[in-house]
């Protein structure tokens, strides 16, 4: 037996799984963002629809606040930035799975799956990856919010909060988007899928509206949405006396929510695998 | 490591393997009982056209689909049952490119050695290695969008080979390549069987290439093994050289093949088109008389040729049809659908 046979017994890897998936997952997360560093002008573009949304309806809507019974304060720019932050993580992450279908579109994915590399650092780095793109967003908005005279009373660690809770969306709601692309492996069906669940997810929270001047049934829905409690623990955060109670709450049900969406995708390699 | 303790490397046994194809078609029957082995250390073809269920094996054996029935073993170690174990032991290069085209050349493999469990460290000395005998050094830091299809496909290889697998799968490595960069990816595959004592799954729709490249070689047909063994074994199976015969018009054949009978010597003989085929023991003896007989009843000849069996023959002698024909059906299937992966 030659030397480099040897070696060849010696380079299999050891079989524990836990280490694995820690490094896996830097390295995959490293891939992504290497993509991303050569395209910038990609994570620029995700920002600019959002900036248009806030400077539009910060204009079109600034009487808002004297509606009576409206409840977000006297400015609207400091009512709406944390809405828009959250909808640009919620439209952003609905495209996540994209990355998974050029992976499948190409021998990619194939080869991921025939090799030793954990299934759960293939779904998490793309979690951790734009839930980076969504923080580095979400700075942009912020700085151009306050350009436009936005002032949050939160101060700094509202901020670190509102980004926590728009890194939390961007998770869960990209695991969602991996699992359909691993289920339908078709970018149209993965685009609509994503418009039927973000639009209505949007609309029944308060992202744009104080839901204490909507219909009642918009405001109990809105409980139920993992959208509006990123808005609530953001917009809390920011605000001068959050709330903490519900805050907390809020980041809990978001952290809980999106360990189960990336256990859920996670299972979905399988059914890839099996339909192969 | 307790690989192959039968010997083999490969072991494909009794495979079938079925797709849905929607409601109100009947499955469709990708293997059927498909089996084979191979042996450590050898260079194996899977030759069949498109759609004979070569990829579907591939796929099987690399742990990426479960069969229906059947076992599949990779290096001694049954893939369904042990699917991590077996990932750790192969290389896979699939039809499509692997390669990630927003990654440089380097970066590519120094990724697929980590997500093997190789230090990074390791993994950059491997992938200068490889860089180096594939010829990729000077693009080794460019993005793999920049590369020509010959360049990709040789990076490909050269990110299944990172870790030193103990059965590399390449899934149809020529399909899609000019002819050049086809003879370098024949000659790099060569060297490495030779220098890597390593397994080596290849399919391919190519007859020259199995030919050329196998020690051993499988016919696919319709999801079954239909015949088995060395290339030159195969063919010389077919006893004799083939003698084709080429007409000015159809409407001869038939004398022609009368002529044959009547001249014995000949076996075999089937019309194809305006041609007619037929063996001989002595191809270069039998091929004068019969043109001699030939003219003496005033048919005109286009033209008259005698070779060595080959895998075309084989081929056609095992399935019924040749390789020719449903390769010219399916070949332009295969090149819609590169088109499509590479748009």
């Amino acid at each position: 037996m030659t030397a480099l046979t040897n070696q060849a017994r010696v380079a299999a890897p050891p079989a524990t799984a836990r280490p694995s998936f820690f490094r896996h997952t830097a390295y995959l997360t490293l891939r992504q963002l290497r993509a991303a560093a050569r395209v910038p002008a990609f994570v620029v573009m995700n920002v600019v629809q959002p900036l248009i949304w806030l400077l539009l309806f910060g204009q079109l809507f600034t009487s808002v606040v004297d509606i009576p019974g409206f409840t977000g304060g006297d400015n609207y720019l400091e009512f709406l930035t944390p809405g828009i932050v959250m909808m640009m993580a919620l439209f952003g992450s609905a495209w996540a799975g994209t990355s998974y279908i050029q992976d499948m579109d190409r021998g990619v994915m194939d080869r991921f799956l025939t090799s030793p590399t954990s299934r759960g650092a293939m779904m998490v780095s793309t979690l951790v990856y734009q839930a980076l793109l969504t923080l580095v967003q979400s700075l942009i908005v912020l700085g151009v919010a306050w350009l436009g005279g936005a002032r949050f009373d939160g101060g700094l660690g509202g901020i670190l909060i509102l980004l926590l809770a728009a890194m939390l969306l961007t998770a869960s709601f990209s695991a969602l988007s991996n699992a359909a692309a691993l289920l339908a492996r078709n970018q149209n069906v993965l685009i609509g899928i994503s418009q039927l669940i973000t639009i209505p997810l949007m609309f029944l929270s308060s992202a744009l509206m104080d839901t204490s001047l909507s219909a009642d049934w918009v405001a109990e829905v809105a409980r139920f949405n993992p959208f509006e409690w990123a808005v609530v623990a953001g917009r809390e955060a920011l605000g001068a006396s959050p709330d903490w109670a519900s805050v907390w709450g809020h980041l809990g049900l978001l952290a809980v929510f999106t360990a189960v969406l990336a256990w859920v995708a996670t299972r979905a390699f399988r059914v890839y695998q099996r339909s192969t | 490591m307790a690989a192959s303790s039968d010997g083999m490397a490969l072991v494909a046994a009794d495979l079938v393997k079925t797709y849905s194809q929607g409601r109100g078609t009947p499955p469709l029957r990708a293997l059927d009982g498909l089996t084979f082995q191979t042996e450590e250390g050898t260079v194996f073809g899977l030759l069949g056209p498109n759609g004979a269920g070569k990829s579907t094996t591939v796929k099987i054996l690399s742990t990426l689909a479960r069969p229906d029935s059947g076992t599949a073993m990779v290096a001694g170690i049954d893939v369904g049952r042990h699917p991590g174990r077996a990932r750790s032991a192969i290389g896979f290069v699939a039809q499509k490119q692997v390669s990630d085209p927003m990654d440089t050349g380097v970066e590519n493999l120094v990724l697929a050695g980590q997500l093997h469990g190789m230090s990074t460290r390791a993994a950059r000395s491997r992938a200068g290695e490889l860089l180096e005998r594939f010829a990729l050094t000077s693009a080794a830091r460019r993005q793999v969008k920049t590369y020509s299809g010959g360049m990709a496909r040789k990076l490909d290889v050269a990110i299944g080979l990172m870790h030193r697998p103990q059965v590399l799968f390449l899934d149809e490595p020529t399909t899609g390549l000019d002819p050049e960069a086809r003879a370098e990816m024949w000659a790099e595959i060569e060297r490495m069987s030779r220098e890597e004592r390593m397994t080596v799954l290849l399919t391919t729709h190519y007859l020259e290439e199995a030919d050329r490249l196998a020690s051993r070689l499988a016919i696919v047909d319709a999801g079954r093994v239909v015949t088995e063994g060395t290339p030159e074994q195969l063919k010389s199976e077919l006893r004799g050289d083939a003698v084709v015969i080429e007409l000015h018009e159809a409407s001869v054949i038939s004398r022609v093949l009368e002529s044959l009978g009547r001249l014995g010597g000949f076996r075999d003989a089937a019309a194809e088109g305006r041609a007619v085929r037929a063996r001989a023991d002595d191809g270069g003896a039998a091929l004068p008389l019969l043109l001699a007989a030939l003219d003496a009843e005033g048919i005109a000849v286009a033209s008259a040729t005698v070779s060595r069996p080959s895998l075309d023959d084989v081929y056609l002698a095992h399935t019924g049809h040749s390789f020719a024909a449903v390769h010219a059906g399916s070949s332009a299937d295969a090149r819609t659908e590169l088109e499509e992966v590479a748009s």
